[in-house]
């Protein structure tokens, strides 16, 4: 199995209310899939189902290979979440966080001892060992975020903004632990306000008001649209929507 | 011209965190001011002391003539002020925020309503809504409305388009200028390197230390390294060819290309060989202006301690 | 101000939840009091020591046998027996007439009746004691009326000179009252305050022209009402569901409920200015506040029989001097001239929290 993600026709209404609107796409093995759109487009809820949180109305969704309906407890063992609003527990140290979430995804005392130094020597947390994230700085903060999330090994790790407000130089090596663990078959599934951001992705797709606008490489996007950047890609599909409502 | 902010070896500590660095600078008012530097750099902490809400630990602040720990009760009439975080009555409809405001301050809707007729315009049909209930854009505007009621002198926007999709960031910059124009000094913090361009005046910060202050076109033109842009089909060995290649200074990328500082402009003749030599097809090597956020990148590997 | 009391009101009014503690609790409180929690005791077994075996002891026994709250299981001639009487758990209090009680009586001496209670179960057994001193009081009044020469005095418990009936809910509206209208002022309000911080709306609030004092009356008003509506409902329902009579000035008890809801404002304001979010508010209010007045006020567990600390700390129970000033006005029909003490140590607690919490609410934000 190659796909990632197969979502067909998924649909997801709030009463009258159309959040989500016959979204189609596949998410293949390995790939940084980039999930982009205005706030209020439907991210948020499409995420929500891919990550087994909400079930959808109508249409087909299977993640790792499971389906949204009947599986989704088994799509949340085989997947890592990471947001910036909230992923680690800032009153426990770092290894107190990493041990918490291996042992909620059910990870042996000695697979986690040896998460706690692989990470710590990794992110060159030998100065942090023993305080509290508080204590860290943002960017080293999002780094061991990431990955704590991706304690498990899991097959898919959606990552909801995940270098808001880090600087340059740190937004730039996050996306290198990305790659890194992209080249290592790992399916990355990520939201971003950079817009620079957004060409680092494989491929992307656009929301708005519900629906898929646009949906492929980011170097084929900007010859479709004959723009410059995605930002331009992003004002244009606003405008269109703007011009096309009133 | 005058002077809206003056800053004289102003510093915060947090116990031993030291939040703020002794720092010495001035605003002048009527300017759009942006402070530009990531979480945690500070900013907030300015803010705080610059809106008399925190005490600094030391040096003096003088914000429109005033003294920002001794005459705090004259001078926060004066300012308008929207922190960080999303900070209105959520349990309030927008109209019975709006209204609550105009009251602190002692004013009315009606009075000022020409200062914010364009931004509360947008919300306006909503305005039964409670605003816990409104969208990231439209809570915005509304803490801006929020904010202007009462006609301040000083506007404070503390990140006020942090986690905002570009669509809406667009607007309410169109919006602050828009209130320039009203004579208004506004003084804001982004986390978005790309903002700094529609200010009039920026302040790079990081790590509570301000590493350049200027206009934003002068910090451009003055940036004196060598940098190119260097694109190539195969995205994916770029980056590991350039790093094997002996006289880089540094590199970043920036969307789908690199942007590549060397010694001097010789060197990315040597580049564009070499890189040749390890078979790069459609290979794009082309000398670039600085972005802000060539510049924020330079200063900051400078600024470690 | 003005605004800012309407804002209060609107967000009061909103929030369903805390409309729901705000008059559901009181309500359930006092019917739960009322009905569920009767601890009235009616038929406790106990035993009797006589030593002296002669008319009056036999009087005596036949009296506490015939009153409704006793049966007298065993009569024992020697105090040894009494060891083994508790170890069989069926007795639950065992009086001893001492031996010389009808001569001690005739010649005006003074006669003590020695009653010892199975304190493991601490409530039950100052109820029973009570009860025991309430009988042998009127035993003692039938005999002065009955031979016309003055008996000494046995001793009585002045408590229930006033509540002859001993119903406990009337014990327990005076309790229910103080704790209620503690639990609603200070919580109430220190809650909201803290939620202020919390969303980051005292940010705004504090760089606006409004000054703290107008911030922290424009809290108080909203919940003064609130409270003081809330005191009359528990009062209505006392009265109406439960026929508890009232002696005294219902002016009188209006104006002190009134003060009291204003020293638990204040109380709470002070609380909120120490708590930067609504949990800890809570929380604080819960355990610094809500139990010892419930534990140390005399409302539970009577104060004399508490240790010297207990008791000299529950002197610094504000809802202490409530109960005693509502019990008075509500049972003995007090007036001012009564309570101006109790009133005086009330009135000056509000002073005192007030101005702590003036001086304590921050015009800035705290540095951490």
């Amino acid at each position: 199995m190659n796909k990632a993600v197969v979502v067909r026709d998924l649909t997801k209404k709030f009463g009258t209310f159309t959040a989500v609107n016959k979204l189609n796409f596949e998410v293949d093995k390995g790939e940084v899939f980039g999930f982009l759109g205005a706030n209020g487009a439907g991210k948020t809820t499409a995420i929500k189902i891919l990550c087994g949180l909400s079930k959808p109305s109508s249409g087909q969704v299977t993640v790792a290979g499971f389906d949204a309906y009947k599986q989704s407890e088994l799509i949340k063992k085989n997947i890592g979440y990471m947001s910036q609003r909230f992923s680690l527990y800032d009153d426990l140290t770092i290894a107190e966080n990493i041990r918490f979430y291996g042992g909620i995804y059910g990870l042996k005392r000695v697979e986690i001892q040896s998460k706690i130094k692989e990470y710590v020597k990794k992110l060159n947390l030998e100065e942090f060992e023993g305080r509290k994230v508080i204590d860290l700085p943002l960017g080293i903060k999002q780094k061991l975020a990431f990955s704590v999330a991706n304690v498990h090994n899991p097959a898919i790790i959606f990552l909801d903004e995940p270098t808001s407000g880090v600087d340059p130089i740190t937004r730039r090596q996050f996306w290198d632990m990305i790659y890194l663990e992209a080249a290592h078959g790992k399916t990355i599934f990520v939201t971003t306000h950079y817009m620079d951001e957004a060409e680092y992705c494989d491929r992307i797709t656009i929301m708005v008001d519900g629906k898929i606008e646009a949906l492929d490489s980011p170097s084929k996007l900007k010859k479709e649209f004959n723009t410059q950047n995605i930002s331009e890609i992003f004002l244009k599909l606003s405008r269109k929507q703007n011009t096309s409502q009133n | 011209m005058k002077t809206a902010i003056e800053i004289e070896n102003l510093a915060h500590n947090y116990g031993l965190v030291k939040a703020l660095k002794p720092l010495n600078m001035s605003i002048e008012s009527g300017t759009l001011f942006g402070f530009i530097g990531p979480d945690g750099a500070g900013k907030t902490t300015l803010f705080r002391i610059l809106t008399s809400l925190l005490l600094p630990t030391q040096g003096k602040a003088k914000v429109l003539g005033l003294d920002v720990v001794n005459d705090f009760r004259k001078l926060r009439p004066l300012l308008g002020y929207m922190p960080g975080r999303f900070s209105l009555y959520q349990d309030l409809t927008v109209e019975e925020n709006l209204n609550f405001f105009a009251k602190l301050f002692k004013t009315s809707i009606e009075e000022n309503y020409h200062l914010i007729k364009d931004i509360y315009d947008q919300i306006a049909p909503f305005k039964n809504r409670l605003a816990g209930k409104l969208s990231g854009g439209m809570k915005q505007k509304l803490a801006l409305s929020c904010a202007l009621i009462h006609k301040p002198d000083l506007l404070f926007l503390d990140e006020p388009t942090t986690g905002v999709d570009v669509v809406s960031r667009a607007e309410f910059w169109e919006m602050l200028r828009k209130l320039k124009n009203h004579g208004i000094t506004i003084v804001v913090s982004t986390p978005y390197m790309d903002e700094a361009a529609l200010c009039d005046k920026v302040a790079l910060i990081q790590k509570g230390k301000i590493l350049q202050t200027d206009s934003p076109q002068n910090i451009m033109e003055n940036f004196s390294k060598p940098l190119f842009s260097v694109k190539s089909i195969n995205r994916n060995s770029l980056s590991k060819d350039i790093e094997t290649f002996g006289k880089t200074d540094s590199f970043y990328w920036f969307g789908d290309s690199i942007h590549w500082i060397g010694s001097d402009d010789k060197d990315a003749d040597l580049l564009r060989i070499y890189l040749q030599q390890k078979k790069h097809e459609d290979l794009e090597i082309e000398k670039i202006n600085a972005s802000i956020e060539d510049c924020f990148m330079d200063l900051m590997k400078g600024n470690h301690e | 101000m003005k605004g800012f009391i309407i804002k209060e009101f609107l967000q009061i009014f909103r929030d369903y939840r805390s409309m729901a503690i705000l008059f559901g609790i009181p309500i359930a409180q006092i019917l739960l009091f009322g009905f569920a929690l009767n601890m009235d005791l009616n038929n406790a077994h106990i035993a009797i020591v006589n030593k002296s075996g002669d008319s009056k002891s036999i009087e005596l026994i036949n009296k506490i046998n015939s009153s409704d709250y006793f049966i007298v299981d065993q009569v024992f001639n020697s105090e040894k027996d009494i060891e083994a009487a508790f170890q069989q758990g069926e007795i639950k209090e065992v009086i001893v007439i001492p031996e010389d009680f009808s001569a001690r009586l005739a010649t005006n001496q003074k006669v003590e009746l020695q009653v010892v209670a199975d304190a493991s179960d601490p409530n039950t057994a100052s109820i029973l004691v009570n009860y025991t001193q309430a009988v042998v009081s009127s035993f003692q009044q039938q005999n002065i009326k009955g031979s016309s020469t003055s008996l000494p005095l046995i001793q009585v418990e002045s408590r229930f000179k006033y509540n002859e009936s001993l119903k406990s809910v009337y014990m327990f509206v005076p309790g229910v009252f103080t704790i209620i209208l503690m639990l609603v002022s200070a919580m109430m309000t220190s809650i909201s305050i803290a939620r202020e911080k919390e969303l980051g709306t005292m940010e705004i609030l504090l760089v606006s022209p409004i000054t703290p004092v107008q911030i922290i009356l424009g809290k108080v008003f909203p919940y003064v009402l609130l409270s003081f509506i809330n005191a009359g409902l528990i009062l209505l329902l006392s009265a109406f569901v439960f026929g508890m009579p009232f002696s005294g000035s219902i002016t009188l008890l209006l104006a002190e409920a009134l003060l009291f809801i204003l020293m638990a404002l204040s109380l709470g304001i002070f609380i909120s200015t120490v708590s930067n979010s609504q949990q800890t508010a809570m929380l604080l209010s819960m355990f610094a506040l809500l139990l010892p007045t419930i534990l140390l006020s005399g409302f539970v567990f009577p104060i004399k029989n508490m240790p010297d600390v207990l008791q000299w700390l529950s002197h610094l129970m504000p809802g202490k001097w409530f109960i005693i000033i509502v019990k008075a006005i509500i049972l003995k029909g007090a007036g001012i001239a009564e309570l101006w003490k109790e009133t005086l140590i009330i009135f000056s607690m509000t002073l005192f929290f007030i101005g702590l919490s003036v001086k304590k609410f921050n015009i800035r934000l705290s540095t951490n």
